[in-house]
């Protein structure tokens, strides 16, 4: 068990360090979201149609910023290598792995996501429910975003093959996500879309560490 | 038939003359199939526009396939480690990427007469196949990347079964998003019960493309083959 705790406090303190932390993903989450009615014009009746998609949109955008540092700086310097060697199990260290990353950026982007959502025209009544959401989209995003950084790391490219790879699957959690918030601001049943987000986050919570370390050790092989 | 044709040697024998033979048989189906198509009645709604079916729904069927090809390949070459699957899904992953492209362009040019636009996002099985087509540009993507043979080759494995698992999600979560954002796209009316007239050259064509499909799968593995070979006697070369 204090192997684990080490591990979470190293990565946790590596995710805060590594790029800024949670001042980089919430820095451009908002800096993309003020672009949306620069370029749309300030009619607020059309920023409140597209303020829960865009909003959602520029989240999982948002979520891909750090992805490539996650293991290459590990791999890198060698202690992808130590890890593997040691007493947990590559498939937990990639997990931990990735719910540093959630807390640093997905946690943050999450507290963001209601008041930029609102700042564009959402119904404030909403801004439970879109924390809520960006926290369980969040969770997939990270571990779906560590599966990719971790397939990358063979091919010392990161950046754009990252989210070539990853962004075709995140459909799933992008439509539940933004089904969620435009259905709570049409005052649809929400309920739906939110636990069918909830089942893809903890699927890939429980299934995507598998292929992670698979990809590190194919990489360090 | 398959444990026999996991020999290499055996697999080149037969793929030899199964890929001619197989791309025979795919220009009697498909010219067949496209006889029969272009002189069907024109539909009482759709008029002739309704032939583009004929090219259009068996290439979508053959980018399916060939996804469930890949994943398949994928799964044998990382359980089993064999290079002749690893062959095999590389030289797919293109294939399936042009029927997809195939589908996508054909389906546009049908929905520009029909729908009265290129491209409609109320259509669930429009955006799933485009996002097909995005997993196979990015298992392309990752596997052109990768300069170590391989290692390129384990993490594509890896991204087509992720995929894999992935795709149904996809395809449901798609299905549902359009049931829920149902607006004034005009859908096809009653497609499902399909007149013989036009079903039989619809099954002919999608047997063509299926053995079409088949026939370059083996030419593109054979090929493959003969490249690993080069290269490594080019290797055996360069070291003596």
């Amino acid at each position: 068990m204090t192997v684990l705790m080490v591990l979470i406090r190293r990565e946790l303190s590596l995710a805060w360090a590594r790029g800024g932390g949670a001042l980089l993903a919430v820095g451009f989450f908002v800096a993309a979201a003020v672009m949306l009615p620069l370029s749309l014009g300030p009619a607020p009746a059309r920023l409140a149609a597209v303020s829960a998609g865009v909003t959602w949109v520029v989240l999982s955008l948002a979520s891909l910023l750090s992805l490539d540092r996650m293991f290459e700086r590990d791999f890198d310097d060698g202690a992808l290598d130590l890890l593997a060697l040691g007493p947990l199990p590559l498939e937990v260290v990639a997990a931990v792995k990735c719910l540093a990353q959630w807390t640093v950026s997905g946690a943050p982007l999450s507290i963001a996501a209601p008041v930029v959502a609102v700042a564009l025209g959402a119904r404030p009544e909403a801004a439970p429910m879109i924390f809520v959401a960006a926290a369980l989209g969040g969770l997939a995003f990270a571990f779906l975003g560590g599966t990719g950084a971790a397939l990358a790391l063979a091919s010392r490219r990161g950046g754009v093959l990252i989210a070539v790879i990853v962004l075709p699957l995140l459909t799933p959690p992008v439509i539940f996500g933004g089904a969620a918030i435009s259905n709570f601001a049409d005052r649809l049943p929400w309920i739906t879309a939110v636990s069918l987000l909830a089942a893809y986050a903890l699927a890939c919570v429980a299934l995507t560490p598998f292929a992670m370390a698979g990809a590190c050790r194919n990489a360090q092989s | 038939m398959f444990s026999a044709l996991a020999n290499p040697a055996r697999f080149m024998a037969f793929s030899r003359w199964a890929a001619p033979i197989l791309a025979l048989v795919a220009a009697g189906l498909i010219g067949a199939g496209l006889w029969l198509g272009l002189n069907a009645p024109p539909d009482y709604q759709q008029g002739d526009t309704v032939k583009i079916m004929f090219i259009h729904v068996p290439a979508a069927w053959v980018a399916m396939m060939a996804f469930a090809c890949l994943g398949g390949a994928s799964f044998i070459s990382l359980v089993f480690r064999h290079a002749l699957a690893d062959a095999a899904a590389r030289a797919v992953a293109p294939l399936g990427a042009a029927f997809t492209g195939v589908a996508l362009v054909t389906g546009s040019l049908w929905g520009r007469p029909m729908w009265g636009a290129w491209w409609v996002w109320g259509d669930a099985r429009l955006v799933s196949v485009l996002v097909l087509f995005l997993l196979f540009l990015g298992y392309l993507a990752l596997r052109a990347s990768i300069d170590d043979e391989a290692k390129g080759a384990r993490a594509a494995e890896i991204l087509a079964l992720v995929g894999l698992v992935n795709l149904p999600i996809i395809h449901y979560s798609v299905q549902w998003w359009n049931t829920l954002h149902q607006g004034e796209s005009v859908m096809r009316a009653g497609g499902s019960a399909l007149a013989p007239v036009y079903l039989t050259p619809l099954l002919l064509a999608g047997a063509g493309y299926s053995a079409a499909f088949g026939a370059l799968w083996l030419a593109r593995i054979r090929s493959e083959v003969w490249r690993r070979r080069a290269t490594s006697l080019a290797l055996r070369a360069a070291l003596a």
